[in-house]
């Protein structure tokens, strides 16, 4: 069997290497506690609350469910890697203006589920939203105003073609 | 602790011959909720995510039966040629988790775990699926029947990779529904798969989260074939359906747990299977 005591792991477009590290660590635990990714959130550990959600070779997928060291060849995007610092995304700046966002906890799991069902559907239905963002759970806001968030976002989008 | 991570399915089994102990992940969505609560602490792991022999699907030569990869995840079977072909599956698929778990879960995680609340597990059923497990030296097909023991408890062997489904396209209706908490992201409280073969007049019934393992309603499929031309749609009149639903009810076997009580299941999976029949045939 390979050794996988050091690894590298190819994220937001750069290659990190993990040294030192216990090769069972979910990728949300590698993200936050070894590269100083603290984006992505660790809530429910179990795939249901979303919060962890990154880009993993095109999908969205819960980081707390990936041995973080079976994903050394895949290409990982998390929230920091949307835009280049200090920018915001189409998706983060309606999150803004509509209000989407109150203790901010789900909110980056839901802008990166966000942005992925928008790069893969400019114009999404209403269920095709609630559908796309069925796995990332919010307490506090309803999800009315994220509702509203991803209207904008689309709409943002459109004009910006 | 090592990572192993084949690339082809004569790697991964060269691997799982060399470590027959070893501790296979799929998508990863239940074991890594085992080793994030401490719960497992696996020594050597086998990752299956880019073997692509096994995430993809095919038919057999005579075109009667398809075979589902172990690894093709639940997001392809919601929409496309497996739905239209298996459309209990692709309902079961749909229900499954959110669409970040689609993306990773698969059939052969499902089996691999064998929870009697595994989505897809009683569409193998109800379809008679065969499973395919291979070592590096040998294959072997096995009815999903045989296969599922008991609470995550199935027969592969150490050693032994479970490559996958074979199920039969049959002419006739079939479907899936499920009965949990709330709509989305939600572990089966009891679900049940029919399906009607209308070629052969024949009905199978199974249930989910309602027993050890998936339990297949054989008393009741038999006695509703003497009810019933199941041949062609024809209405079931309302005391039959009653009948039908206990009947169900009384196979199966529920226990009280934190997800709900053996009284609601038993409620859950009469009205479940009289859903179904209705639907079944209704044009």
């Amino acid at each position: 069997m390979p050794n996988t005591e050091i690894y590298n792991l190819r994220v937001n477009g750069k290659n990190h290497e993990v040294r030192d590290a216990w090769v069972g660590e979910s990728l949300l635990y590698v993200l936050r506690e070894r590269l100083g990714l603290p984006g992505s959130k660790g809530a429910c550990e179990q795939g249901e609350c979303g919060s962890c959600t990154v880009i993993m070779d095109g999908q969205a997928v819960c980081s707390c469910l990936v041995m973080a060291a079976t994903a050394i060849d895949a290409e990982i995007k998390t929230i920091e890697g949307l835009t280049p610092d200090g920018e915001l995304t189409e998706v983060q700046d309606a999150f803004i203006t509509e209000g989407g966002v109150q203790c901010g906890f789900c909110t980056p799991g839901l802008v990166v589920a966000i942005e992925h069902l928008l790069d893969n559907n400019q114009s999404p239905t209403e269920i095709e939203i609630k559908e796309a963002i069925s796995g990332n759970i919010c307490r506090c806001t309803g999800y009315g105003r994220i509702f509203e968030a991803v209207q904008t976002a689309v709409a943002t989008r459109r004009a910006a073609r | 602790m090592t990572v192993a991570i084949p690339q082809t399915l004569r790697e991964a089994l060269a691997f799982s011959s060399a470590n027959p102990n070893a501790q296979i992940i799929q998508g990863g969505t239940d074991l890594m909720v085992e080793i994030n609560f401490n719960h497992r602490k696996p020594t050597d792991v086998i990752a299956l995510r880019r073997v692509e022999e096994i995430r993809n699907y095919a038919y057999t030569a005579d075109k009667s039966k398809v075979i589902v990869g172990a690894g093709l995840p639940y997001q392809k079977m919601e929409h496309g040629e497996i739905a239209e072909l298996f459309p209990a599956l692709a309902q079961a698929a749909r229900t499954v988790g959110s669409p970040q778990i689609r993306a990773a879960g698969s059939i052969g995680g499902n089996l691999g775990t064998c929870s009697p609340a595994g989505d897809a597990l009683p569409v193998l059923s109800a379809l008679n699926a065969e499973v395919n497990l291979r070592t590096e030296t040998g294959s072997r097909d096995i009815s999903v029947h045989d296969f599922m023991i008991g609470v995550k408890r199935n027969d592969r062997k150490p050693g032994e990779l479970i490559i996958s489904v074979t199920l039969p396209i049959i002419q006739g209706w079939q479907g899936y529904a499920k009965v949990g908490v709330r709509n989305a992201m939600v572990i089966s409280v009891a679900s049940c798969c029919l399906v009607v073969d209308r070629k052969l007049g024949a009905i199978s019934v199974a249930l989910g989260a309602v027993g050890p393992t998936i339990i297949r309603c054989r008393e009741t499929e038999q006695w509703l074939a003497t009810q019933i031309d199941l041949k062609s749609i024809s209405a079931v009149a309302p005391n039959l359906l009653k009948e039908f639903g206990e009947r169900i009810a009384n196979e199966s076997k529920p226990i009280d747990d934190h997800r709900s009580t053996a009284a609601y299941r038993r409620h859950a999976v009469a009205t479940l299977s009289r859903r179904l029949l209705v639907r079944a045939n209704t044009k």
